[in-house]
């Protein structure tokens, strides 16, 4: 349940078609991941599935710096390891993202 | 971690099991855990099931530890897995298809099982138990086909469980043997004032009946009495009582009674085996009720961490009648004897009803109907058998009213005292979570503990230690940031933007210090609102600082599907729009049209990608349903067509919809506009509530029909539209203006004082005046959202639509 440290690249659209801390859903074969754009212009991929135990989708959050804050109960999720804040707990999968040439690839 | 971990086996994966667990992993790392479960779910509270079956709560609400809680203790679950026999021999426990695990120590939380009548028929199709998910799971669907049901059993769980197939459309009786509901926990008092409150509720009775039969073929058709009436059913919850459930125990050679037998440290009589909750028999007793398994699970964890614990003693037991609205409360000995002097008072008006027991002048029981106020306060006083005094009885039996301030009991409560039943939490807990973490409010509470995350019961009390343990500095006020992010409270920012002309909420972050740089889901939008409102027509909405529904101007529903709400100025609509909208449902598939509660139409669930296109074939604007801004305007029929109308409220209501809308608030606002005194729009609930007479208007603010229920305060009258009009900007600039951001007018109201804001909108001429100037040329700078959205075909795609990669690396 940790960021996959291996896998497929993807290509994934390119960095301009992600808006500065507003998530999108992107599909890559069956996974549906929520890519988020930081200020910095880190792009972090985290599987669209809530921690919460209700589920959701993770897309439509609160990006703050490298943290999230989730749409639907408004959890605090570190975006470099999915692990979620304290008072809860759990943990989101993280899918590596390499940028090259404006470029983003995803690895599955 | 050096040596070997041990390896603690739990057979039991419910309530009682895993508190414990939680109880131990608080005290030692030391334990490999396991934990079998038979049903195929992970701990999930058992207490709440009344509220799946009457539809207030999925089973999603009710579980109390999901996997992931398991992973993140390294805690190995096997779900859907039954121990059948422990092997002391060996040391290993043997599952059902003859798997084996070696164990160092093991607890048994095996619970208990519904008890099934064992007449003739008992195993027809039909007949269930009320005991867990799947059980449930039966009721509900039974409650799709079939009509009549009885309950057979008239104690807590029976009643609960007849409610819930009320409350699900079904015909009910409930079968009693005794001639007294839920004799167990009440006086017979108490039992006819509960009977006659579920009869006005839709329950029929059948007491003093014994069941001798279940009738019908493969599927139950009626039940036949002692007597030979019958009963014509097609469906039977048996709900007359539990059994321990001790087979494996019984397996394993360990002695058994009702229960598995354990001393006063839960220790069974197999060495290294322990049994905790329901299954258990402690001192002759079994207990069927969730705080002795904390008490339990408590001295357990501590006993088995070898931590020095007092032993377990035996619980004094309360009950708490759940879901139906009846408050029934018992604790103790109630059940009148000659040695007992009894302290009574009983109110048929009220429908409440208070008997305290003394035995030898001491506080040896209770019950409570109607009014359970006192219920945490007798629970300890009779706990601790505390002798009856002119004062205790001065504030016990006081006013009856509940019109007087009790003096605060918690402070003589015990640390190890349970304040929440659900998740076994205890005062102690709460104490230290105050002093030490510097929590101040019930909900950092409730988040850090868990203490009113289930049922909410124990809220007062957890209210009242709060209060207790932070003295006068509870609620009053003291400096307090905004959220976590900064120190600076509202005003303060609000200055410093308007001082510096900050311009982002990054600037503002950056330049007032924050803590963390971009902020938090509570800063980011309020700062995005307050930089809208000062200056209306530079500011650029950031979207990546609004909340989902805002960002999306759709509402999220659990699903990640959004419901879309149409304006329907002054809840007034055409055939021509309502055939669109209904054209659009059918056409994109809506789940469901559901008729709001402000005179409008959802169209729920649509998909995010469907958004825009949706809002096209609408061609109507935003209703707004998702923001903080004006939301609906109800109306009334008023003069156009009803007898009494003595003004035109839906021409009214439709004007001031169309003048305000779109415009940024605080908060969600909401207007009704009333043709008459007659007030059928309920002007008494809204933020603004305007109420037409013979000769002008009446303007009501600060109601609020929500969370908190609030009658608006009557601001003044007027006697033409215009003179309306304006004060109702004044009175929303105002607000705009002095607001705390999320804060509603039902708070604003009292915390600014009625008679202060009067004086600025009503009294003051030249500042109402400007205050309307202000909303004026705020107005001028709103743009309806949907449209917006369809235009920008580019930037939308990014917003609202996915980017799907062709499966080629």
């Amino acid at each position: 349940m940790t960021t996959k440290q291996s896998g497929t690249y993807f290509p994934a659209g390119v960095v301009e078609e992600f808006l500065p801390r507003i998530g999108r859903v992107v599909e890559i074969k069956d996974h549906q991941l929520a890519v988020f754009r930081a200020s910095d212009g880190t792009i972090f991929a985290a599987d669209n599935h809530n921690p919460h135990p209700k589920g959701g989708p993770l897309a439509e959050g609160i990006v703050s710096g490298h943290y999230l804050y989730d749409p639907l109960y408004d959890w605090k999720i570190d975006l470099t390891t999915g692990i979620v804040q304290a008072p809860d707990n759990g943990q989101v999968q993280m899918y590596p993202v390499k940028v090259e040439n404006g470029q983003v690839w995803i690895a599955i | 971690m050096n040596g070997k971990k041990e390896n603690l086996i739990i057979i039991g994966n419910g309530m009682a099991g895993i508190s414990t667990v939680e109880q131990i992993l608080k005290l030692t790392s030391r334990f490999d855990i396991t934990v079998f479960g038979t049903e195929p779910y992970p701990n999930y509270n058992r207490i709440m099931l009344s509220y799946v079956l009457e539809g207030s709560k999925t089973l999603d609400d009710i579980v109390l530890n999901d996997l992931h809680w398991y992973q993140d203790y390294g805690i190995t679950l096997h779900t859907g897995t039954t121990v059948t026999r422990i092997d002391s021999d060996t040391h290993e426990v043997v599952t059902e298809d003859g798997t084996r695990f070696p164990y160092d120590k093991i607890i048994i939380a095996t619970g208990s099982n519904s008890f099934i009548l064992p007449v003739p028929g008992h195993d027809k199709e039909g007949v269930v138990g009320f005991r867990d998910i799947a059980d449930c799971n039966v009721m509900l669907e039974a409650a799709k086909q079939y009509k009549r049901a009885a309950v057979i059993g008239g104690g807590l769980l029976g009643l609960e469980a007849a409610k819930g197939l009320v409350q699900l459309g079904m015909e009910v009786t409930v079968v009693h043997l005794m001639q007294d509901l839920m004799e167990r926990q009440l006086d017979p008092q108490a039992s006819a004032m509960l009977k006659a409150e579920l009869e006005r509720q839709g329950i029929r009775f059948k007491l003093g009946a014994q069941t001798s039969e279940l009738l019908g073929g493969e599927r139950v058709e009626g039940i036949r009495f002692a007597d030979d009436t019958v009963l014509n059913v097609d469906f039977v919850v048996m709900a007359v009582g539990i059994k321990p459930n001790t087979a494996v125990a019984r397996e394993s050679g360990m002695e058994v009674n009702r229960g598995i037998v354990v001393d006063d440290y839960m220790q069974t009589s197999l060495e290294n085996v322990y049994s905790v909750g329901e299954c258990t028999e402690h001192r002759g007793v079994c207990y069927g009720l969730v705080a002795p398994l904390f008490e339990q699970g408590m001295i357990l964890a501590k006993h088995i961490c070898g931590v020095e614990t007092a032993p377990y003693e035996g619980s004094v037991v309360s009950t708490k009648l759940k879901i139906s609205g009846v408050d029934v409360f018992s604790t103790g000995e109630f059940i009148d004897s000659p040695e007992h002097t009894v302290i009574s008072h009983k109110d048929d008006w009220k429908r409440t009803y208070k008997k305290i027991l003394l035995r030898d002048n001491k506080m040896v029981g209770a019950v409570l109907f109607g009014d359970i106020t006192d219920s945490a306060e007798l629970q300890k006083l009779i706990k601790q058998q505390t002798e009856m005094t002119e004062e205790l009885y001065g504030s016990l039996m006081g006013t009856g009213c509940g019109g007087h301030k009790k003096a605060t009991s918690v402070g003589t409560m015990p640390e190890d005292e349970i304040v929440c039943g659900c998740n076994g939490v205890t005062k102690g807990t709460i104490v230290d979570v105050i002093t030490n973490q510097g929590l101040t409010t019930v909900d950092e509470i409730k988040a850090c503990t868990g203490a009113t995350r289930s049922c909410g019961g124990c809220k007062p009390v957890v209210e009242q230690i709060l209060q207790y343990v932070l003295g006068d500095s509870f609620s009053s006020g003291a400096k307090q940031g905004i959220c976590g992010c900064t120190s600076m409270g509202r005003d303060e920012i609000v200055a410093e933007i308007r001082a510096k002309g900050l311009q982002t909420t990054k600037e503002v972050m950056n330049v007032l210090g924050w803590s963390q740089p971009e902020g938090c889901s509570k800063c980011r939008p309020a700062i995005n609102y307050y930089l809208g409102m000062i200056a209306p027509d530079t500011h650029e909405d950031e979207k990546e600082s609004r909340f989902v529904n805002e960002r999306m101007n759709a509402n999220i529903q659990k699903d990640g599907t959004y419901t879309v709400v149409p304006r329907m100025y002054g809840g007034v609509t055409t055939p021509a729009d309502l055939k669109r909208i209904a054209d659009v449902s059918v056409k994109y598939d809506v789940k469901a049209v559901k008729v709001t509660g402000g005179q409008r139409l959802d169209l729920i669930g649509v998909k995010k990608e469907d958004l825009t296109k949706v809002w096209a074939e609408l061609d109507m604007p935003s209703g707004y349903a998702y923001a903080k801004s004006l939301r609906t305007v109800k109306t009334c029929v008023g003069s156009q067509f009803c007898r009494f109308g003595t003004q035109d409220s839906m021409a009214m209501g439709a004007r001031i919809e169309r003048k305000f809308e779109r415009l940024d608030l605080p908060a969600k606002f909401k207007y009704a506009v009333n043709g008459c005194p007659r007030n059928c729009a309920e002007a008494c609930t809204k933020d603004i509530g305007i109420v037409g007479n013979d000769g002008g208007w009446e303007i009501f603010i600060g109601g609020n029909g929500g969370i908190k229920a609030r009658l608006a305060d009557s601001l003044c009258k007027v006697k033409t539209d215009e003179e309306l009009i304006e004060l109702c900007g004044a009175i929303m600039q105002y607000y705009r203006e002095t607001g705390n951001y999320l804060e509603r007018t039902s708070e604003w109201v009292e915390r600014m004082g009625l008679e202060h804001i009067r004086s600025v909108v009503v009294d003051n001429l030249e500042e109402r005046k400007a205050l309307m100037q202000r909303i004026e040329f705020a107005l001028e700078h709103v743009e309806e959202p949907w449209q917006k959205a369809i235009r920008n075909e580019e930037g939308q795609s990014k917003m609202f639509h996915g980017i799907e990669v062709s499966a080629r690396p």
